[in-house]
């Protein structure tokens, strides 16, 4: 049977096309004469709905529609990391070098480089049973990572024969097995669908910080490994340049960057900067563990749909070989409208502000392919999902943002006056929240200190403390409190521009590891302790609040380099020095003299 | 010959339908000529089975079902370019209307253009100075941006825009490749005539070309001008290697004809009626701003934008925002307060600015004094609040000095003559002038080793 549609109806993405009883729903088909990329959507009949993952302009009535007896798949194999792909895993970079600085359409379902050889390690030998998702060879695919060959999902048996370990390319089979007479040929890729969350063995708990480096999300709203966040704030508040921080500084093996319909620019920074910029710990470039999936606000909004999924499976894929891996996707909003406008075309019956009803659902069960997870080969690892949202209007309360916070672990708010007073990361303590403190304290205590937790608590209690006082200081000044009330304002002063605020672009402050985080905020507890103490014991304000002091402990987050590493000790004794002094002068009723 | 239909089934708003048609290309363009011999240009934006929709870029006044009649290209709009455009004025729909004649070429350009694959792109790093010393100190222009001005109902962007023209300034022997490409969707005549006197004036009339779609000209058309202002900028900078300012003004006209072909489309709407695809049509707009790998050229967008009742979250400046590599924020009690330029700075912003400042660029220091000066004229803005209440007689000291920082703020700093040129060292010299009203300990953003080496001198 020739499966061929006809298109009858074009509006934008959607197209329509009749005689296509033979095609499946979410098939991958080609559309038109130059083949462009679609996916069925649905049938009715002998009509058959197509979203089009290129530019429909120049399509003409009556071309046909290709059937590939697929549903839309990625490739899965080496020559993914470092690379930069569209939102169908098209890579750009060879459409680059085949000479278009331009998206042209058409160029057809291109994927990884088969003329690529690499070096691969046979683990196996016949004779040997392998089940699904167990590792027969290893390919170091970039300085940091290396590529796990695995037994796709589903296919098991005895290994028949394999090729020696040696130079060969991802259309080469390497193993062959044999399930009760039936052959499978293993190449070095796979294929999956993009829709479908690959299998696992089970969830397992979340225990363990994903660390970011960032002081306030750190300390303040922790990110666990395998858990989800959250990162909505309206234009100019931050969120790609915290979402970039999280891609360069987070402690995951391998980073999926999606940029789904934003800027251009900020994907070639990326692509400019990373392979310039080194991973702390093996001093390798940061490109090495990164995977771009770009869908740029004026490329097809279709793609901008699937790239999404794209993205979560590609981590899904290297979270099976037992890495930790932290998916960016910026920003859900521009997917969640791509769902609006093509459901618009579909003139489906809208629900909230035009999105259609199942936005909450979609949103759902795309967070709940992160995890901390046992993979089918009995390795451990995880899929950490960072969101950011972009609310129409800055206003959380818009249907995106609602269905997203119901969903995730950890919503880092961000604040427009914040951003406007530079305030960086403009996150808001008061309104973001971490559901993991509880789960993570553990680990703080194994990995950090056993009062870390403690100290976070204390600190936020100053800053809610600071927010009560504000709202009486905003009425009156600052100048009628009592010390005791002053003193809050001042630490909190300290807690806000010296340890919340960090800046991105300061060589010492981009990065802080946990344990200098907690030797930061020992100073500024031990400066609180001893200054409320003192003014408790009717000493002034004037006196206890020593202008070098306090503005050398704000700096301490630039001046605290490797060379200086024992800036924290001298500032704790500094502080026990001046308040030991004022304190005996006050004792012995000098202090008037001085 | 052509197959040319003769009958409508439906003309409606800026819409004709037709059916029976063979053969329709989505986005192809069409000619109706009319009983008058007039002809008017459209745009396939559906196709249902052999129902064609049509948006006409003039209107549907004066046409009968029976009396057109219809023919398709078969292709998408396509327009003419060669380096003769410069200096010349056309309509929204590119035709020249300085008297001047055609434009011939051998090559046309598909006005849509196409998404700039972002590996192509080269990441713009370096400024344009334009004198103005809020912009270049606080939010400087990046070569290659798309730095829109969000402005209201009778406030001086146009002058603005005006001046940024006149006194942009790119590295020295660049300077002959510079170019303006201006497109004016929607404004009134006097508008236009001011930049045009604007463009004469500065002297550079010979290297700007104008597409004016004015106030009473066709709504529909306003749709097709940026595109081929786009387009001619496209050619300008990435085939003849200039650098192109590309002006338009006013993308919440621009974005109102969306909104009414949506409408006449019976579309499902999103926030305030405006269509859901508002976001990507934007984009298609604004991403066409920035720089190619092997092109010496660059394409820097300045859209103008009133926000309707001076509303930021309004979706065509919010929308805007989101795709913008920054906005300049005009206020309307800064104007009132007779200050010109009138930028509120708090909500103003330069994404790109961080890699086109500091030491290789404009100065060392240049990152971390404006950050100083926007946290600071931040808590000026809490300071004043608070001295509203309880009087300015009653803040502490300090406060006392933020208030008077924030007042030279506005008198010596970000108020400016509409002749006036700073550099960016007067600028920056400036900004530390400012600075020194407050005392050392205040400085938290600025790098101690430079609070030394210029705080102290």
């Amino acid at each position: 049977m020739t499966r061929q549609g006809n298109i009858i109806y074009i509006n934008g993405p959607v197209v329509k096309a009749d005689h296509m009883e033979g095609f499946m729903v979410r098939e991958m088909v080609m559309v038109g004469e130059k083949k462009l990329i679609g996916e069925v959507i649905s049938l009715e009949n002998d009509l058959g709905t197509i979203q089009v993952y290129e530019e429909t302009s120049g399509l003409r009535m009556g071309e046909k529609v290709y059937g590939t007896g697929k549903p839309l798949s990625l490739k899965l194999g080496p020559g993914i990391i470092g690379n930069i792909f569209d939102g169908i895993e098209r890579p750009l970079s060879k459409i680059y070098d085949s000479g278009f600085k331009f998206i042209p359409e058409g160029i057809g379902l291109i994927s990884l480089d088969e003329k690529k050889s690499w070096d691969v390690e046979i683990l196996v030998k016949p004779g040997d049973i392998l089940k699904s998702g167990e590792v027969f060879a290893r390919v170091q695919e970039t300085s940091m990572i290396v590529h796990r060959v695995m037994v796709p999902p589903g296919i098991k048996g005895k290994v028949v024969s394999t090729v020696k370990s040696g130079s060969y390319t991802i259309q080469d089979t390497l193993v062959v097995l044999d399930e009760d007479g039936k052959k499978y040929e293993l190449k070095m890729y796979q294929e999956w669908p993009v829709r479908q969350p690959r299998p696992i063995v089970q969830r397992m708990p979340i225990e363990k910080l994903l660390v970011t480096g960032q002081r306030v999300i750190d300390t303040f709203f922790p990110l666990a490994k395998g858990g989800t966040a959250a990162i909505p704030g309206g234009f100019g508040t931050g969120k790609t340049i915290t979402q970039h921080q999280l891609a360069k500084w987070s402690d995951a093996d391998i980073i999926v960057y999606i940029g789904c319909g934003e800027r251009g620019n900020e994907m070639t920074e990326v692509l400019e900067d990373f392979p310039k910029l080194k991973d702390s710990n093996t001093d390798n470039p940061l490109m090495d563990r990164t995977v771009l999936i770009a869908n740029t606000s004026n490329m097809p909004v279709a793609a901008r749909e699937a790239s999404i999924y794209t993205g979560i499976t590609i981590a899904e894929y290297f979270r099976d070989m037992g890495y930790n891996v932290a998916v960016m996707a910026d920003s859900t909003s521009r997917w969640a409208e791509a769902l609006r406008e093509i459901s618009g075309r579909l003139e489906e019956m809208p629900a909230e502000e035009g999105y259609p009803a199942y936005l909450a659902s979609r949103l759902a069960a795309f967070y709940e392919r992160a995890g901390y997870v046992k993979n089918l080969n009995g390795s451990e690892g995880s899929i950490t999902v960072i969101g950011a949202v972009s609310p129409a209007g800055g206003d959380f309360s818009e249907p995106v943002t609602k269905s997203t916070k119901r969903i995730v672990g950890v919503f880092l708010a961000l604040d427009r006056d914040l951003a406007y007073a530079r305030h960086f990361p403009s996150i808001n303590w008061l309104s973001s929240y971490s559901s993991y403190i509880s789960i993570l304290k553990d680990w703080f205590e194994k990995n950090v200190a056993s009062d870390m937790m403690t100290l976070r608590s204390k600190m936020m209690r100053i800053l809610q403390e600071e927010n009560k006082l504000m709202d009486i200081v905003k009425l009156v000044g600052e100048d009628v409190l009592p010390d005791d009330q002053r003193i809050i304002l001042e630490v909190a002063r300290i807690i806000k521009t010296g340890y919340l605020q960090q800046n991105a672009y300061h060589p010492q402050d981009s990065y802080v590891a946990p344990s200098r985080q907690y030797s930061m905020l020992k100073v500024i507890d031990r400066l609180y302790d001893r200054a409320y103490s003192c003014v408790k014991k009717g000493i002034p304000l004037s006196k206890v609040k020593d202008e070098k002091l306090f503005s050398d402990i704000i700096m301490m987050k630039y001046n605290a380099t490797e060379a200086k590493s024992g800036l924290f000790q001298e500032l704790t004794d500094r502080i026990n020095h001046y308040y030991d002094s004022i304190e005996n002068l006050y004792k012995e009723g000098r202090a008037d003299e001085s | 010959m052509k197959v040319r239909y003769l009958k409508l089934d439906k003309a409606e708003g800026p819409i004709i339908i037709m059916d029976e048609v063979k053969d329709a290309v989505y986005g192809e363009v069409v000619d109706i000529e009319m009983s008058n011999k007039e002809h008017r240009m459209g745009k396939v934006v559906q196709i249902d089975r052999g129902k064609v929709i049509i948006q006409v870029f003039q209107g549907t006044s004066g046409i009968s079902l029976n009396g057109v009649s219809v023919s398709f290209s078969g292709k998408p709009m396509e327009i003419p370019m060669s380096s003769e455009i410069l200096g010349r004025i056309f309509s929204g729909m590119a035709k020249p209307i300085d008297g001047a004649g055609e434009i011939y070429s051998h090559k046309n350009y598909n006005i849509n253009g196409r998404p700039m694959n972002p590996v192509a792109r080269l990441y713009p790093r370096n400024y344009i100075q334009t004198g103005i010393s809020s912009i270049d100190g606080l939010m400087t222009l990046i070569r290659g941006q798309k730095l829109p001005i969000f402005s209201g109902d009778g406030l001086p962007h146009n002058q603005l825009a005006a001046q940024i023209v006149r006194q942009a300034r790119i590295s020295g022997e660049e300077v002959a490749s510079f170019v303006v490409v201006f497109a004016a969707m929607g404004i009134k005549h006097d508008e236009a005539n001011f930049f045009r006197k604007a463009f004469e004036e500065a002297g550079v009339m010979s290297r700007v070309v104008m597409f004016l779609n004015l106030a009473d000209d066709p709504v529909m058309e306003r749709i097709i001008t940026p595109r081929c202002a786009l387009t001619a900028a496209e050619y300008l900078a990435f085939e003849c290697d200039m650098h192109v300012l590309v002006i338009m003004t006013d993308l919440t006209s621009y974005c109102e004809a969306l909104r009414e072909i949506s409408s006449a489309r019976e579309e499902v709407p999103s926030r305030k009626g405006y269509p859901g695809y508002l976001y990507s049509d934007l984009a298609n707009l604004y991403e066409r701003a920035g720089m190619l790998k092997g092109s010496k050229g660059s394409i820097t967008q300045i859209a103008i934008l009133t926000m309707p009742n001076d509303d930021i979250t309004h979706p065509v400046p919010d929308l805007t925002g989101y795709i913008t590599e920054g906005q300049i924020v005009l206020n309307r009690s800064l104007y009132q307060m007779g200050m010109y330029p009138p930028i509120n700075i708090l909500p103003s912003l330069s994404r790109l600015m961080k890699d086109g400042i500091g030491e290789e660029y404009t100065r060392e220091d240049h990152p971390d004094v404006a950050n100083q000066i926007f946290s600071s004229y931040s808590r000026v803005q809490e300071i004043r609040a608070l001295a509203q209440i309880i009087g300015e007689d009653e803040l502490s000291e300090i406060d006392r000095k933020y208030m008077e920082f924030g007042r030279q703020f506005e008198e010596q700093f970000a108020k400016q003559d509409f002749e006036e040129h700073r550099d960016i060292n007067q600028t920056l010299e400036l900004m530390w002038e400012l600075l020194r009203i407050l005392p050392e300990q205040e400085l938290t953003r600025i790098d101690p080793s430079l609070v030394k080496k210029y705080f102290r001198k």
